[in-house]
C-alpha cells in the first residue's frame, strides 16, 4: 500500500484484542507492507479497556496512531467503540460489534449504540459475537468474523486469502478450523 | 540463516540473546517485560540455557553475576522498579566487572500502563551506577543492540542495560534475526544447560578497600575509552535537506519524529543516540555545530538536553537548545506530541488534533470472574471497625484500590504495605490490616515480617495466596512448587515462614468459609502483637486455564 493504513483496535481486556492485531500485522505482512503494531498488556488486560494500534503501508514509522488518522476503527465492545470514536477523524470507520459488556449503571446498550449513531462516521454495527455464539458455540472468534466482515465490505484493504494465511501461520493447529470459519462467517454476513 | 518474522520487541531480545550465545538468564516478572522470562521458560531446555524467575530482582541479578563470573553469558530482565530492588548489586559490579558478557534489561513504562508506584525514568541509574545503557527504538533494534551489547559488554568487561519502554516492548514489526540451532544439534546433551567454571579471582570480584577505589579508577578509564569509541549502529546521524533545527533524541522518539517529518512534509537531520550512557560527546559536537536551534526529543526527564546544554557551551555558544520547555515531562511521547513541538521550535503553524473526549465513565481492571479476592475485600470491609487502616501492595490485590472496593489508605511498592502498617502500628496504636499477595511475600514481604515481630508491632497480615503469581500472567514463585522451567521445587508455605520468622498468631484458611474468616479477623483484630491470616486458594483465572491443558 501506497498511503499507511492506520487501524484501532478496542475492546475489553480478555476479548482477543492481541490475536487480532496479530492477525492483520501478519496479513499486511505477507500483501508485502512495511507493519508496525503497539499494543499494552498487564494490569489494562484484566477487564479494563483495552486499545492497539496498527499500521502498515509502504513506510512506517510511529507504532502509534496519531489522533484523527485512523482509518479503520474496530470495536469488540460497543461502548469501548463510542470511547474510541473521540479520536475519529472525518474519513474514520467504525466497525463495532453489536455487543455490550455492562460495568457501570450509568451507561446502558441502547444509550451507548444510540450515541455512537449519532456520530457522522460511516459505522457498521454488526452482531459479530452472536452470530459466532449461536454459529460456531464460540464468542471469542467475534474478532476474525469481524476481520472477515471488513474485508469484504472493502474497509480493510486486506484480502481474503491473506487473512487465511494468516490464521494459518499463527493461530495453533487446533484451533484453525474455528478461526477459518469464522472467517468465512464474516464474508457471507 | 537470516529469517524475517514478525515479532515483539520482548522477543526480539530473545532472539538476540540467543544469538549471542546466552545460557543464563534470570530476572523477575513485570509488565512490559515479562514475556522475556515467560518465553525462555518454555525454550530453555530446547536452546541448552538456564532460565529461573529469581525472587526477586536482586537475587536475579545476583544469579547472573554468579553465572558471568563463571564464564556464562547471561540475561537479566525486570521492569523499571525492578532495578531499585537490584541497584544494591548494580552498583559493586560495575566496579568489579564482568566475566562473561551480561545484559540487563530494565523496562520502564511511561504513561504507567501497567505500573503503579511512579513513572520512573530508569536513564537515572546510569549516572549513579556508571553502567553503559542503551536505548533501542523498535523490535529490530532490540535484537540488534542486544547482540552488540553482548559484544561490549565482553571487550569492556562491563555489565550492559537495555533500557526499553512499553512502546518498545510491546512493538511488534517483522525483525530480521539469525535462527540458532537447538543444543542438541550444537552438540549438547538432550536436556541439561551448558556449564560454566568458575576461576577464583579475588582481585576482581571482592571490592574490599583499598581494592574498590582502584576498581572506580578501572571503571572510568573504561566508560572514557568508551566515550571514545564509535558505535555507527548505536549512534547516527539521519540527514536532511532543510537545516534551520537539528533533532536529537534516543528510544522510541526517533519513529515518532520520523512520522511527524513525514506528516509535516519536513525534512530535517537527526542525530539518533543509541548510546545513551555514555554519551559520545563527540558526536554530538560535531552534529550540534551547524545548527542555530537544537530540539531534543526524549520521554519523562531531560537528561539528554542537560548534557546537550552543557556540551553546547563549549563549541556553539549560540545555540538555542529547546527540549522540555516544547515536550511533557509527564507520559509517553507520540508524533502529535512531537509535531506540536517541532512546529514551536521550527516556528510553523500546526493545526492539533481536536481530542474531545466522550462522557462515559473509565473501565478499570477488575477483579476477574470467580476470582478468590472477591470473597475476601468485602468481608473485610464489612466486619472490620470502624476507623480501621488498610494497606494495600503489588499484585491482584491492588484492583482492591479501584471501585467498587476502593478500600486501601496506602499503596506502594512490593511489599511495602507491611512495611509502612508496621510504622503506623508503632506510631499510632491504630488498628491496621496490611493485604499482600504471595509472590510479593516472597519478593520483599519477608524482610518487612520480620521487622514487625522484631520490632514488635501490632497490624494484622492478609496474604492472600493464589498460588501463583497471577497479575503479570501466571508465573511460577518459592510457594508454588515448580519453577520456570517446569521443575518440581520445594514448597515453601508462608505461614510456616511466618512461624519461623516468630508469628505467633497464624490461621491457614480458605476465605469461602466465611465464618470462619470473620471470626479470625475478629480475634486477631484484638491481639496486641502481629497476626497472620493465609487466605488460600488458588487463582480462578489460572485454575480455568489450567483446566483447558
Amino acid at each position: 500500500m501506497e498511503k499507511t493504513f492506520n487501524i484501532i483496535l478496542t475492546g475489553v481486556g480478555g476479548q482477543g484484542i492481541i490475536t487480532l492485531l496479530s492477525l492483520i500485522n501478519e496479513a499486511a505482512l505477507i500483501e508485502g507492507n512495511q507493519v508496525r503494531s503497539s499494543e499494552l498488556h498487564g494490569l489494562s488486560q484484566r477487564g479494563g479497556s483495552v486499545e492497539a494500534h496498527v499500521r502498515f503501508g509502504k513506510e512506517v514509522f510511529s507504532p502509534m496512531v496519531a489522533n484523527g488518522q485512523a482509518d479503520l476503527i474496530i470495536a469488540t465492545e460497543a461502548t469501548e467503540g463510542l470511547r474510541e470514536v473521540a479520536r475519529a477523524g472525518k474519513q474514520t470507520k467504525l466497525l463495532v460489534n453489536d455487543y455490550f459488556l455492562a460495568f457501570s449503571d450509568q451507561i446502558s446498550k441502547d444509550g451507548v449504540i444510540a450515541k455512537l449513531k449519532n456520530f457522522k462516521n460511516e459505522l457498521f454495527l454488526v452482531p459479530a459475537s452472536q452470530v459466532c455464539k449461536d454459529k460456531l458455540q464460540n464468542e471469542i472468534v467475534c474478532t476474525v468474523y469481524l476481520l472477515g466482515y471488513a474485508s469484504n465490505k472493502g474497509i480493510l484493504p486486506l484480502k481474503k486469502q491473506s487473512l487465511w494465511q494468516a490464521i494459518k501461520n499463527i493461530v495453533p493447529e487446533k484451533y484453525q478450523e474455528l478461526n477459518i470459519n469464522a472467517l468465512n462467517l464474516g464474508y457471507v454476513d | 540463516m537470516k529469517t524475517k518474522k514478525i515479532l515483539l520487541g520482548n522477543e526480539a531480545i530473545i532472539k538476540g540473546a540467543l544469538a549471542s550465545g546466552v545460557s543464563f538468564v534470570s530476572g523477575y516478572p513485570g509488565c512490559p517485560s515479562v514475556e522475556i522470562g515467560d518465553e525462555f521458560g518454555k525454550i530453555a531446555k530446547q536452546y541448552g540455557v538456564y532460565a529461573e524467575w529469581s525472587t526477586n530482582e536482586k537475587t536475579g541479578l545476583e544469579a547472573s553475576i554468579g553465572a558471568s563470573f563463571s564464564g556464562l553469558r547471561s540475561l537479566v530482565n525486570m521492569k523499571s522498579f525492578g532495578i531499585n530492588v537490584a541497584s544494591d548489586s548494580l552498583l559493586p559490579l560495575v566496579y568489579t566487572g564482568v566475566k562473561a558478557g551480561m545484559v540487563i534489561v530494565v523496562a520502564d513504562d511511561p504513561s504507567c500502563w501497567s505500573s503503579a508506584q511512579s513513572e520512573q525514568n530508569s536513564r537515572a541509574y546510569a549516572y549513579l551506577s556508571h553502567v553503559p545503557m542503551l536505548e533501542p527504538a523498535d523490535p529490530q533494534e532490540c535484537y540488534d543492540f542486544t547482540k552488540l551489547a553482548y559484544e561490549i559488554s565482553e571487550e569492556y568487561k562491563l555489565p550492559i542495560i537495555l533500557r526499553t519502554t512499553t512502546r518498545v516492548n510491546h512493538q511488534k514489526m517483522p525483525v530480521e534475526f539469525d535462527e540458532v540451532r537447538e543444543f542438541s544439534a550444537q552438540g549438547g546433551p538432550a536436556s541439561g544447560w551448558k556449564k560454566g567454571n568458575f576461576i577464583k579471582n579475588p582481585h576482581q570480584f571482592s571490592t574490599m578497600p583499598p581494592r574498590v577505589m582502584e576498581m572506580k579508577k578501572e571503571l572510568l578509564e573504561k566508560i572514557a575509552k568508551l566515550k571514545n569509541a564509535q558505535f555507527a549502529q548505536l549512534n547516527k546521524v539521519i540527514k536532511g535537506k532543510e537545516n534551520k533545527v537539528g533533532i536529537i533524541t534516543s528510544g522510541v522518539s526517533y519513529l515518532h519524529i520520523k512520522e511527524a517529518l513525514q506528516e509535516m512534509g519536513l525534512n530535517l537531520p537527526i542525530l539518533k543516540l543509541g548510546f545513551f550512557y555514555p554519551l559520545s560527546e563527540k558526536q554530538i559536537k560535531n552534529f550540534i555545530k551547524g545548527f542555530k536551534k537544537v530540539l531534543v526529543v526524549e520521554e519523562l526527564e531531560g537528561f539528554l538536553e542537560k548534557e546537550i546544554l552543557a556540551i553546547a557551551k563549549d563549541i556553539n555558544a549560540k545555540l538555542e537548545v529547546f527540549g522540555k520547555n516544547v515536550l511533557p515531562e509527564i507520559g509517553e511521547l507520540n508524533s502529535e506530541k512531537v509535531a506540536k513541538a517541532i512546529a514551536k521550535v521550527a516556528g510553523i503553524k500546526f493545526t492539533e488534533f481536536k481530542f474531545k473526549p466522550i462522557d462515559l465513565p473509565r473501565r478499570t481492571a477488575r477483579l476477574c470472574e470467580g476470582c478468590p479476592y472477591w470473597q475476601v475485600f468485602p468481608v473485610l470491609k464489612r466486619i472490620a471497625p470502624e476507623g480501621t487502616i488498610f494497606g494495600g501492595d503489588i499484585g491482584c490485590n491492588m484492583i482492591g484500590a479501584l471501585p467498587p472496593h476502593s478500600m486501601y489508605d496506602y499503596l506502594f511498592d512490593m511489599g511495602a504495605s507491611l512495611g509502612i502498617s508496621h510504622g503506623i502500628s508503632k506510631s499510632t496504636g491504630q488498628k491496621i490490616i496490611s493485604i499482600m499477595g504471595d509472590a510479593t511475600f516472597f519478593h520483599s514481604g519477608m524482610p518487612a515480617l520480620v521487622n514487625a515481630v522484631y520490632n514488635k508491632s501490632s497490624p494484622l497480615f492478609i496474604i492472600l495466596d493464589n498460588r501463583i503469581t497471577a497479575m503479570t500472567g501466571h508465573q511460577t514463585n518459592p510457594g508454588v512448587g515448580k519453577t520456570l522451567m517446569n521443575d518440581d521445587s520445594p514448597e515453601l508455605r508462608v505461614e510456616e515462614v511466618a512461624k519461623a520468622c516468630g508469628v505467633k498468631n497464624i490461621k491457614v484458611l480458605d476465605q469461602i468459609n466465611v465464618k470462619e474468616f470473620e471470626d479470625t479477623v475478629k480475634e486477631f483484630l484484638e491481639k496486641d502483637e502481629i497476626s497472620l491470616i493465609v487466605c488460600k486458594r488458588v487463582c480462578a483465572l489460572w485454575a480455568r486455564r489450567q483446566a483447558k491443558k
